[in-house]
């Protein structure tokens, strides 16, 4: 019940976050000079009448926080503003209309989050399932050679630079041709492929963006989880469980690993939000169509809405990679409670 | 023995004992240098740079680094290293092909295109180049003129417009190496500031600073970097402005980069003055800070004096650990089109240009910058972990 009143709690802690952040990129957005259709003012085929009616059309004549206030407006009842038509026909949560795209917002960002989010997730998985075990043993053999390759090698790949192995990835797919060097599906032939051949074109997509943004993730956690693994296997409760003749390997993985995994659980939620931030560039680098690419191009149009609506995305999904992070750890160490305590 | 007391039985100080064990850790000493000799290379960039790094060279595009050699054709070898002038053959697949008539040996100070070192004093001389050659045949000097001119040597290539990725490299690193320093400064101080106000005071102050600290600690870093580099671009009249503009006026290129490491340091404050914030909290409450109070001591010169240096060892190993970070952003930046502007060489808008219609498949030697970023975060990684272990209380001798 406790976690239950604990999420609530998150939850109506978000909503003033997103609030302020779709603000702060209003403004920021509106600070900037010219706005979508700055760009044909300068075109001479077009006559002032039609630029004029267009910013009519788009709400761009009015102030930015009026336009504002007429946004929220739509995201909480839906019909947002009078001076769309096509708006009018969105339900709750229309968080407007993107002018470049000519769709709402939320059809734009849609399968771009799902894209993003599935070469996140697919990092991820990468990063842990690689970081855990290497950890583990580089850990319990402590100054082995295993240890010392390891350790050398999650160094390197900490340093590495996203963008700099992103373009080493490229080098690599296009130079052995054993991978495709961009995009997340084959378009040509998509359309003629079954069923599993588009599964097995969508995974050989997906392989290089995974290693690149999954390898500095695994650098980090193989770090923790070994660093972890060394702290409790020194613990009291460890040398108990060797002083009963417990097996060596019921220590290590019924006593220790359960013990220092939890610290790593805190880590993922960080991770989520690195995540976002390193697949941003790594997607405008390997050209994939994710929200990285779609947010810059909005950006640089001064598609005002799609803006605030891929920032508020990507806030969003850092806000509940914290609170999945919190549950997480909740349900792995049942000694965390979510009791209010005095600071 | 115990560290803190020398042979001769005196106390030694805390700096002392930092650089005691700074010396012994190998990691860090590795970083240290490797820092050292690039800052060095930043600094003394235009004389060591062979070339002028901005103007476009016509007649080698894409050119590969140069071969040296050390045995002519005729099997001698020679202890000064030499290159043989090369030939465009073919512009489309940009091959080139080695005239070995003529060696021409590689020398130290020799003198070439005039530059300015450190913006005021103008100078010919580089710290190599190649003045004239010498003929295989005969062995004696070939003296260069309009007809047959003095080959280039590049040392890592060229890029596509014919110019010296090494004197690029050297320029770029100007720029690359000082955003990290003025970047965490700004950072530094505004966290610090910002977290021992939050944390001293309490209170109405401290929830307003810490929620906007937490609104601002939300948005995705890229995100919020790109907002603000897109509100502040060319003509913002405000930007204006301040630069002191006419209206209209293109930025100019230093304005880029005071604008680029601005908006770098303003965005990564919030996490160190959370931090900071918390350590204030927890020494606010110590005698020494009310002693300090009832002495008369002003609210800010107990934050300034008293607070915030004890938070030092946080600071500088957040510091270190965090320069990369700002490098990084630079190359962001010049990804998203928005950072150093051409001709001006940056290592993130030599990496962006290699990035473009992916000429750096062909031409591999365009990722030079590539390894030089990652050297240069390796080495900042590995004297941070060094600091650490030097200054952290607990560490076992």
């Amino acid at each position: 019940m406790h976690l239950f009143r604990f999420i609530i709690h998150r939850v109506l802690h978000a909503i003033p976050i997103l609030i302020g952040v779709s603000i702060v990129t209003f403004y920021l957005i509106n600070q900037s000079p010219g706005n979508y259709l700055s760009s044909m003012k300068l075109d001479p085929r077009l006559s002032d009448e039609f630029i004029i009616q267009e910013e009519k059309r788009l709400g761009l004549d009015k102030p930015w926080h009026l336009s504002y206030l007429y946004w929220i407006r739509g995201v909480i009842w839906g019909d947002n503003a009078a001076w769309t038509a096509p708006w009018k026909k969105g339900g709750c949560l229309n968080f407007g209309y993107s002018f470049a795209h000519n769709k709402p917002v939320f059809d734009v960002l849609g399968d771009r989050a799902c894209n993003t989010l599935l070469i996140a997730f697919c990092a991820m998985l990468f990063a842990w399932l690689v970081a855990i075990p290497l950890g583990i043993i580089a850990g319990a053999k402590q100054y082995s050679a295993m240890d010392k390759i390891a350790s050398s090698v999650s160094f390197l790949g900490l340093s590495v630079p996203d963008v700099f192995l992103a373009l080493l990835a490229i080098y690599f797919a296009k130079v052995t041709g054993w991978f495709p060097a961009g995009g997340l599906i084959d378009i040509r032939n998509w359309d003629e492929m079954s069923g599993f051949q588009r599964m097995c074109d969508r995974i050989h997509h997906l392989v290089l963006p995974t290693f690149v943004l999954g390898s500095a993730m695994t650098a980090t956690l193989m770090r923790h989880m070994r660093g972890q693994i060394l702290d409790v296997l020194r613990s009291d409760f460890i040398r108990t469980a060797r002083a009963k003749g417990l097996d060596q390997r019921i220590v290590l993985f019924r006593h220790a690993i359960r013990n220092a995994i939890n610290p790593l659980i805190t880590i993922l939620g960080y991770n989520i939000s690195g995540l976002l931030s390193g697949a941003f560039l790594v997607e405008v680098v390997m050209s994939l169509p994710g929200l990285g690419r779609t947010t810059i191009q909005a950006f640089f149009e001064k598609d005002l809405f799609l803006v605030t609506g891929s920032v508020l995305l990507a806030t969003f999904m850092l806000v509940v990679g914290n609170l999945i992070a919190d549950i997480l750890l909740a349900i792995s160490d049942p000694r965390i409670t979510f009791q209010k305590t005095e600071e | 023995m115990n560290p803190s007391i020398t042979k001769s039985g005196h106390l030694r100080s805390p700096f002392r004992i930092f650089i005691g064990r700074m010396i012994h850790n190998r990691i860090a000493i590795t970083g240290g240098l490797i820092l050292f000799i690039l800052y060095t290379l930043a600094l003394f960039g235009s004389f060591i740079a062979p070339y002028e790094p901005k103007a476009p060279r016509t007649g080698t595009p894409h050119h590969p680094p140069a071969k040296i050699h050390f045995v002519d054709t005729k099997g001698n070898f020679h202890i000064r290293p030499f290159i043989y002038k090369t030939e465009l053959k073919d512009v489309r697949r940009r091959t080139y092909i080695e005239d070995r008539n003529t060696r021409y040996p590689i020398r130290f100070f020799v003198r070439g295109e005039s530059y300015f070192l450190w913006w005021i004093f103008e100078c010919e001389t580089h710290l190599f180049g190649i003045s004239h050659g010498i003929s295989e045949k005969t062995n004696e000097p070939v003296m260069t003129n309009e007809i047959n001119p003095t080959p280039s040597i590049y040392l890592l290539g060229s890029d596509g417009l014919g110019r010296d990725i090494f004197s690029r490299l050297l320029s770029g690193a100007k720029i690359s190496l000082s955003i990290g320093l003025i970047g965490i400064l700004i950072t530094m101080t505004l966290g610090l500031l910002i977290g021992g106000i939050s944390g001293y005071f309490g209170g109405v102050t401290d929830t307003l600073l810490m929620r906007f600290v937490e609104l601002m600690m939300s948005i995705p870093g890229l995100y919020l970097i790109l907002a603000l580099r897109t509100a502040l671009s060319e003509s913002n009249p405000t930007l204006s402005f301040v630069f002191g503009l006419e209206d209209g006026e293109p930025l100019h290129p230093g304005h880029i980069y005071v604008l680029i490491v601005v908006i770098l340091g303003l965005v990564g404050w919030g996490g160190t003055a959370r931090v900071i914030r918390g350590m204030v909290i927890a020494l606010r409450k110590l005698d020494y800070i009310s002693a300090a109070r009832s002495l008369g001591a002003s609210d800010l010169r107990i934050i300034t004096r008293h607070l915030l240096p004890n938070t030092m060892t946080y600071v500088i190993i957040a510091a270190t650990l965090s320069i990369p970070g700002y490098i990084l952003g630079e190359v962001a930046l010049s990804f998203l089109n928005v950072g150093i502007n051409e001709p001006h060489a940056s290592w993130g808008n030599m990496l962006q240009e290699a990035h473009k219609s992916l000429s750096f498949v062909k031409y591999p030697w365009l990722l030079a910058p590539g390894f030089l970023i990652f050297i240069t975060v390796f080495a900042f990684n590995f004297l941070g972990d060094g600091i650490r272990d030097a200054l952290d209380p607990k560490h076992l001798e």
